[in-house]
C-alpha cells in the first residue's frame, strides 16, 4: 500500500529532506562558485564581493574608465554582410548599374571581362563587388586607381554596379588549363590553420563576401595573396585571409593563383 | 488483451532499420579520414555523412526505442490494454514523417550542419522542421505514458505504481523537459532564420539552449537501458531485484540532477559565467549518485541470482551465473563499458580537466563508449528479451546473439579506446581531413587505423543483430508465456507517497533548471549586440 500523507508539507520527511538537501547543495556550490573561487583567482582584482559575483555570473562589464581600448592603426571595413544581402536585384537596378559601369570599362572590360590583369567582374557575387567598392571608398582597401573612381559613388550606385556585374555571364576560358586542384586548394593545410580555398570561395561551399575566383587573372590573385600576407591589404575584418596568406609558401601562392586563373 | 504489439514492433523495426542505415556511415567516416584512404577532397561529403549519422543515431533511433519499449512496459506492467492507441500511432507517424523531412535535405547536402546544429551555420528549414516533428511525436508518447499511469492510479487507489511503469514515466518526464531547450532554440532562433525571416542569430544563446537538451538527452537515451537493468535482468537470470525502493530513488535522482548540468558542454564558451559553469560541474558530479545506486543494486540482484543458482563463497556466485544467457552477457558487457565511459565522464565534467580534452576526439570516443556501447548494447538485450512477445514466434538463435553482443563489445572497445588516446594527444574532433604525412600527427596514424578496425567489427555486429531479428520474424509461431518483469526481494508494502508520484520531483527539476539556467538565458536575451550573421551551408551558386 502507498502511505497517504501529504507530500508538499514540511512534516513529510521526504519533502523536507529532498528540498533541503537540494537547496543546500545549490547554495553551497553557489557560494563556492560565485564568491570563494573568484576571490582565490590570483589574476583578478575585484573591488569587492559583489564585483566577484557579477564577474562569475558572466555579466558583460564595461571596461574601467581610462582603460586603453586597442584599435587597429588602419581603417577597417564598415560593411556588415549577411547572406540575404543584395539578393534579387531589380531590372532597373541592373540597368542603372550598366550605365554607371561605362566608367569601369577601361580596365574591367566592356562586359566585365578584363584584358589587363585586373579582376573580371562579370558574374562576380554582388556582395563581393559592393563590399570592395565601399572599402575603396572608405579607404579600408587602398588603391590609387580605384579611390578617385569611387569617390563620388553613392551607396545606391554601388549596389546597382554590384547588381549589374553579378548579372553578366561569367568568364569562360576556351581551353581550361587547370587540371586537378593543387593540394593547398583542395585540402588546405590543417596543421597551419589553412582551410581549403573552396570551403569559402565556391566549389565546396561559398561564404558571404568571399569572392568568386575562377578565371581571375593569375597576376591579380598572386598580388592580392601577397598583399594579404604582408598586411598591405587588410579589409578582411576577421583577418581570415591575412592569417591564411601569411601561412602560405610562395610556391603555394603561385600554385593556387595559377589554378584559379586556369579554371573555366 | 495486448493491443500494442504491432505498435511496438513498428517502433522497434523503424528504429533498428534507421540504426542499420546510419551504422555503416559512421564506419565510412572513420575510414575516409584514416591513413587507409586518400583524402576525398570534399569535406562536404564528410559533414553530410556525420549529420545523417548523428541525426539518426541521436534523435531517431533512441527516441523510437524509448517510445516502443515504453508502450510495451505500459501494457505489461499495468497489465491492461493501453489507453490512446490511436494517438500513439499518430505520434509514430509524426516521427516517421519528421525523420524523412530531416534526412532528405541532409542527403541532398543542404543541411550539413551536424546534429547539434551549430548556429550560426544554417541549413535547409526542412531539416529543422523534421527534427521538431520527431520531438513532437515523442511528446505524444510522453503524454500517453502520463495518462496511462494516472488512469491506473485512479483505478487502483492506494496501490503502488508498478516499478517498470514508474521508471518509464520518469524517463518520459525527463525527456519532455529536456527537449524544451532545443525546441526553444529551433522554434525561436534557428527556424525563423532558416526560413529567411531573420539573417542574424545569437549563437551563444543557442548553445546555452542546446546544452539544456544536450546533456539530459543522454539520460533519456539511457533510460531504457537502466529500466532493463532493473526490470529485465534479475528476472531473466533467475534472480530477484535487490530493492524496489532503491530503483525508484535512482530514477527520481535522474529526474532531478540530470537536467541542470548541460553547461558542462560549454565550459569553454565565453557567454556563460564561470560561477554557472561551476554550479553545473557540481550537479554533473551528482549524476554519479543514481548510477552508483544502480550499479550497486544490479550487482546485488545478480549476486542473489548467483546464490540462488547454488553459487557459494565470496566470488563463487559469479561462476554460477548463467553466462550463456544473452541477457547476463549483455548486462556484464554493458557495465564494463559504463565503468570506463563513466570514468571518462568524470574527467569531462571537471572544469579544469575538461580543458585538456575539450573538442578533441576524446569526447567523440566518450559518447560512443557510453551511448553506443553501454546503452545500445542494452537496446539489443531488450529487443532479444521482448521479441518473442511481440512477434509470437520463437527467438532462439542464442549462439548468434552471444556472438553479436561480444562483437559489439569488442568492436566498441577497439573503436573508442584509441579514440580517447588520440584525443589526449590533441587530435581535434569535427574535422574532415587529417594530414598524417605531417610529422606532428604521424604518430596518431596507428591509433586511428585501429579505430577503423573497431568500426568494422561494429558493422559486422549490427548485421548480426538484424539477422537475429529477421530470423525471429520468420521462425515458427509459438505462444510465449505471459511476460514478467523482475520481482523485488521485498515488493513494496508501505511505499511512501512521495515514491509513487512525481509532483515533488518535477518541482525540484524545474526549480533547479531555473536556478542553473535562468540567469545565463536572461542575460543573453537582455544583452544587445550578441547576434551574428548566419552562415548558410549547402548553397550552390
Amino acid at each position: 500500500m502507498v502511505t497517504r500523507e501529504t507530500i508538499a508539507s514540511f512534516r513529510n520527511p521526504w519533502f523536507t529532506a529532498s528540498v533541503g538537501i537540494t537547496a543546500a547543495i545549490a547554495i553551497v556550490s553557489a557560494i563556492v562558485g560565485f564568491v570563494w573561487l573568484p576571490l582565490q583567482h590570483p589574476g583578478e582584482r575585484f573591488k569587492g564581493v559583489w564585483d566577484a559575483i557579477c564577474s562569475a555570473a558572466g555579466l558583460v562589464r564595461n571596461a574601467a574608465s581610462g582603460t586603453q581600448i586597442v584599435r587597429a592603426h588602419y581603417l577597417t571595413t564598415s560593411v556588415e554582410i549577411d547572406p540575404q544581402m543584395l539578393r534579387g536585384a531589380s531590372a532597373e537596378s541592373i540597368g542603372r548599374g550598366a550605365t554607371l559601369a561605362l566608367r569601369c570599362t577601361m580596365c574591367h572590360g566592356a562586359r566585365g571581362l578584363s584584358q589587363a590583369d585586373t579582376p573580371n567582374l562579370a558574374g562576380e557575387y554582388p556582395v563581393t563587388i559592393y563590399k570592395e567598392l565601399v572599402d575603396f571608398k572608405t579607404g579600408a582597401r587602398v588603391s590609387a586607381v580605384m579611390a578617385p573612381l569611387v569617390a563620388d559613388l553613392s551607396d545606391a550606385d554601388m549596389r546597382d554596379l554590384a547588381a549589374y556585374y553579378a548579372y553578366l555571364p561569367r568568364v569562360s576560358v576556351p581551353e581550361p588549363a587547370a587540371g586537378e586542384p593543387p593540394r593547398i586548394v583542395a585540402s588546405g593545410a590543417p596543421l597551419r590553420g589553412i582551410a581549403p580555398c573552396g570551403a569559402c570561395h565556391g566549389e565546396v561551399d561559398s561564404k558571404a563576401s568571399a569572392a568568386w575566383l575562377e578565371g581571375q587573372p593569375a597576376v591579380y590573385l598572386r598580388t592580392q595573396l601577397e598583399a594579404f600576407s604582408t598586411g598591405a591589404r587588410h579589409n578582411d575584418i576577421g583577418a581570415q585571409m591575412r592569417n591564411i596568406a601569411r601561412q602560405m609558401t610562395a610556391t603555394e601562392i603561385s600554385a593556387a593563383s595559377e589554378f584559379y586563373a586556369g579554371r573555366p | 488483451m495486448w493491443n500494442s504489439r504491432r505498435l511496438v514492433l513498428a517502433h522497434l523495426w523503424f528504429a533498428f532499420a534507421s540504426f542499420g542505415t546510419a551504422l555503416p556511415l559512421g564506419e565510412w567516416q572513420m575510414f575516409i579520414r584514416s591513413p587507409l584512404h586518400p583524402w576525398i577532397s570534399d569535406p562536404e561529403w564528410y559533414y553530410r555523412s556525420v549529420t545523417a549519422h548523428g541525426t539518426t543515431m541521436a534523435y531517431v533511433f533512441p527516441t523510437l526505442v524509448a517510445m516502443g519499449f515504453g508502450y510495451f512496459v505500459t501494457e505489461h506492467a499495468l497489465r491492461r490494454p493501453m489507453v490512446g492507441l490511436r494517438w500513439a500511432w499518430l505520434g509514430f507517424a509524426l516521427v516517421v514523417v519528421g525523420t524523412i523531412a530531416a534526412i532528405v535535405p541532409v542527403a541532398l547536402g543542404r543541411a550539413s550542419v551536424l546534429y547539434t546544429f551549430y548556429p550560426p551555420l544554417i541549413g535547409h528549414p526542412s531539416y529543422y522542421i523534421g527534427v521538431v516533428l520527431v520531438v513532437v511525436g515523442s511528446w505524444v508518447w510522453v503524454a500517453l505514458m502520463s495518462i496511462n499511469m494516472y488512469r491506473w492510479k485512479r483505478d487502483n487507489p492506494g496501490a503502488p505504481v508498478p516499478f517498470p511503469m514508474f521508471a518509464t514515466v520518469a524517463g518520459s518526464y525527463l525527456w519532455a523537459w529536456t527537449a524544451v531547450g532545443a525546441a526553444l532554440e529551433l522554434l525561436f532562433q534557428i527556424i525563423p532564420v532558416a526560413l529567411g525571416w531573420r539573417s542574424t542569430i545569437d549563437a551563444g544563446l543557442a548553445r546555452v539552449f542546446f546544452s539544456w537538451t544536450l546533456h539530459a538527452i543522454v539520460y533519456f537515451w539511457l533510460m531504457p537501458a537502466y529500466i532493463a537493468y532493473y526490470t529485465i535482468v534479475p528476472r531473466a537470470i533467475g534472480g530477484r531485484l535487490f530493492s524496489d525502493t532503491m530503483g525508484r530513488i535512482a530514477f527520481i535522482l535522474f529526474l532531478i540532477v540530470a537536467m541542470p548540468i548541460g553547461i558542462h558542454h560549454a565550459f569553454e564558451d565565453p557567454q556563460v559565467g564561470s560561477g554557472f559553469k561551476y554550479l553545473h560541474s557540481v550537479f554533473t558530479a551528482l549524476v554519479t549518485l543514481p548510477t552508483s545506486l544502480t550499479v550497486f543494486t544490479i550487482c546485488a540482484s545478480v549476486e542473489i541470482a548467483g546464490r540462488l543458482r547454488g553459487g557459494k563463497g565470496v566470488l563463487g556466485w559469479l561462476k554460477a551465473l548463467p553466462w550463456r544467457n544473452p541477457v547476463m552477457l549483455g548486462v556484464a558487457l554493458s557495465f564494463v563499458m559504463l565503468g570506463f565511459g563513466g570514468a571518462g565522464g568524470l574527467i569531462n565534467m571537471s572544469y579544469p580537466l575538461n580543458a585538456t580534452v575539450h573538442n578533441t576526439q576524446w569526447i567523440t570516443g566518450h559518447f560512443h563508449l557510453i551511448f553506443g556501447g553501454a546503452i545500445v548494447i542494452m537496446y539489443f538485450v531488450i529487443a532479444y528479451d521482448i521479441w518473442p512477445h511481440l512477434t509470437g514466434r520463437t527467438l532462439d538463435s542464442f549462439g548468434l546473439m552471444r556472438a553479436q553482443l561480444w562483437t559489439w563489445f569488442i568492436g566498441m572497445i577497439v573503436l573508442t579506446f584509441p579514440w580517447h588516446w588520440v584525443g589526449i594527444l590533441g587530435m581535434p574532433r569535427r574535422m574532415a581531413f587529417y594530414d598524417y604525412a605531417d610529422p606532428a600527427i604521424a604518430a596518431q596514424a596507428a591509433s586511428v587505423t585501429m579505430s577503423v578496425g573497431g568500426g568494422a567489427i561494429l558493422v559486422l555486429s549490427g548485421v548480426l543483430f538484424l539477422v537475429v531479428l529477421v530470423r525471429g520474424q520468420t521462425a515458427p509461431q509459438t505462444e510465449p508465456a505471459a511476460y514478467r518483469f523482475s520481482v523485488a526481494v521485498r515488493p513494496p508494502r508501505a511505499l511512501p507517497a512521495a515514491l509513487n508520484g512525481f509532483g515533488l520531483w518535477l518541482g525540484l527539476m524545474v526549480a533547479l533548471t531555473i536556478v542553473n539556467y535562468g540567469f545565463p538565458i536572461a542575460h543573453s536575451l537582455a544583452t544587445p549586440g550578441t547576434a551574428v550573421p548566419v552562415v548558410e551551408v549547402g548553397e550552390r551558386w
